[in-house]
């Protein structure tokens, strides 16, 4: 009830690296986010192309992927303080995570396996390579589009 | 030394104090977050199963790219915003833990309070971001007539673009696209919702002062983790719908 309760700790030394910790990660979230920004627009400009490089647009989503990562290590070490924790607790909560090796595996797998089974009607034809279809920008001009949509 | 190791494991897991050296709410909170980690992936792992057996998907540079007051499309703009918003919340969050850690009562609930207005920023925008694709009007052809359709769970109007009367127009895309968004962004919506709802109820004990009668703000931890998770979701939803 009374104010007297209330007994604020003094702020120590430790306190001072700590919120600069906290602000160092929010300002390396902000630039790994502002990165994935600019890749994302990277491929958004290639893509306008018509015959761009598939493999170029699969490599910088590649990149994405990987700094999402970073990303995700730093909101659970700095943010939900994982990394100051024991090492029993880390491990216990790291481990079972790894199931999503075999998860994200196994499962995009299968969608590969739908689309070969899709494509060559359950195995039963030759696969033939489907036609590349792009949502053409509505400013794009029509005429460069033809030759690809036949 | 074999006997030592045993020793001390013994010790540590012999009761009377705790081997992962947090409470037990602390613990059952990661506990959980593990298991809704889980279900978050297993819906955005299903998305991408999906959206790889397919030949063609939407292009979500064209989907999401409006911004409030204005007509110009600005891909991945509005995203952007987004999770700009929810990062900064997070930090507040944190801030508000470590206020807590001090026994600082009007830090925490100041830092609190501007979680609480995060969250209600990120739900505005969500809410923005819905309407938008809901009630759009798209061109679309349909059995050789052009209809114009929003985008929702049974209707996507981003398909393969056909030449129609000399013009270029959308045919229908895979349905599944709208109930993979709608349903995981949605999901991801009611976690925030939820978050923001426990960060009120713990401004409101903060200010009636139950935490410092208490001695400890440890309740704030756990819902910073909360909080913390689900700006941890966001990244991964980010990345699924909105930048690959």
């Amino acid at each position: 009830m009374s104010a007297e309760i209330t007994t604020q700790l003094p702020a120590t030394e430790a306190d001072a690296v700590h919120v600069k910790r906290i602000w160092k990660a929010f300002w390396v979230l902000l630039i790994l986010t502002i990165i994935e920004l600019a890749l994302g627009l990277t491929i958004y400009y290639i893509e306008m192309n018509p015959d761009y490089s598939n493999l170029l647009v699969l490599m910088i989503k590649g990149v994405i992927c990987i700094l999402t990562l970073a990303k995700a290590f730093y909101i659970i070490s700095i943010f939900m303080h994982l990394g100051d924790e024991v090492r029993q607790l880390i491990l216990t909560l790291a481990i079972p995570t790894t199931l999503f090796i075999w998860f994200i595996t196994a499962f995009i797998a299968d969608g590969a396996s739908f689309k070969n089974l899709r494509n060559t009607d359950a195995g039963s034809r030759k696969y033939i390579q489907p036609k590349e279809f792009h949502n053409v920008p509505l400013e794009a001009p029509a005429e460069k589009k033809e030759k690809k949509l036949d | 030394m074999q006997t030592a190791i045993a020793k001390t494991k013994t010790k540590m897991w012999a009761g009377g104090r705790s081997p992962f050296n947090v409470s037990y709410g602390k613990l059952m909170m990661w506990f959980f977050l593990m298991s809704d980690s889980f279900t978050f992936g297993a819906f955005l792992i299903s998305y991408g199963s999906i959206r790889f057996s397919l030949n063609h998907w939407v292009d979500h540079n064209y989907v999401f790219n409006e911004f409030p007051f204005t007509e110009a499309h600005l891909p991945l703009a509005f995203v952007s915003l987004m999770t700009f918003i929810l990062i900064f919340s997070s930090v507040t969050m944190v801030l508000a833990v470590h206020a807590g850690h001090k026994m600082n009562q009007k830090a925490v609930e100041k830092w609190l309070f501007l979680t609480i207005l995060g969250g209600l920023a990120f739900l505005g925008c969500q809410a923005y971001e819905w309407t938008g694709l809901i009630t759009g009007q798209h061109e679309v052809l349909v059995n050789g007539v052009i209809e114009k359709w929003g985008t929702t769970v049974s209707h996507n109007p981003w398909g393969p673009m056909v030449m129609h009367n000399g013009h270029w127009v959308a045919t229908p895309g895979p349905v599944a696209f709208g109930g993979y968004f709608f349903g995981i962004t949605g999901f991801h919506g009611f976690h925030v919702f939820t978050g923001v709802i426990v960060n009120i109820v713990m401004l409101i004990k903060t200010k009636r002062g139950d935490f410092a009668k208490r001695g400890h703000y440890e309740m704030i931890e756990k819902a910073g983790l909360y909080w913390h998770f689900v700006d941890l979701v966001w990244v991964f939803v980010f990345l699924c719908f909105y930048l690959i």
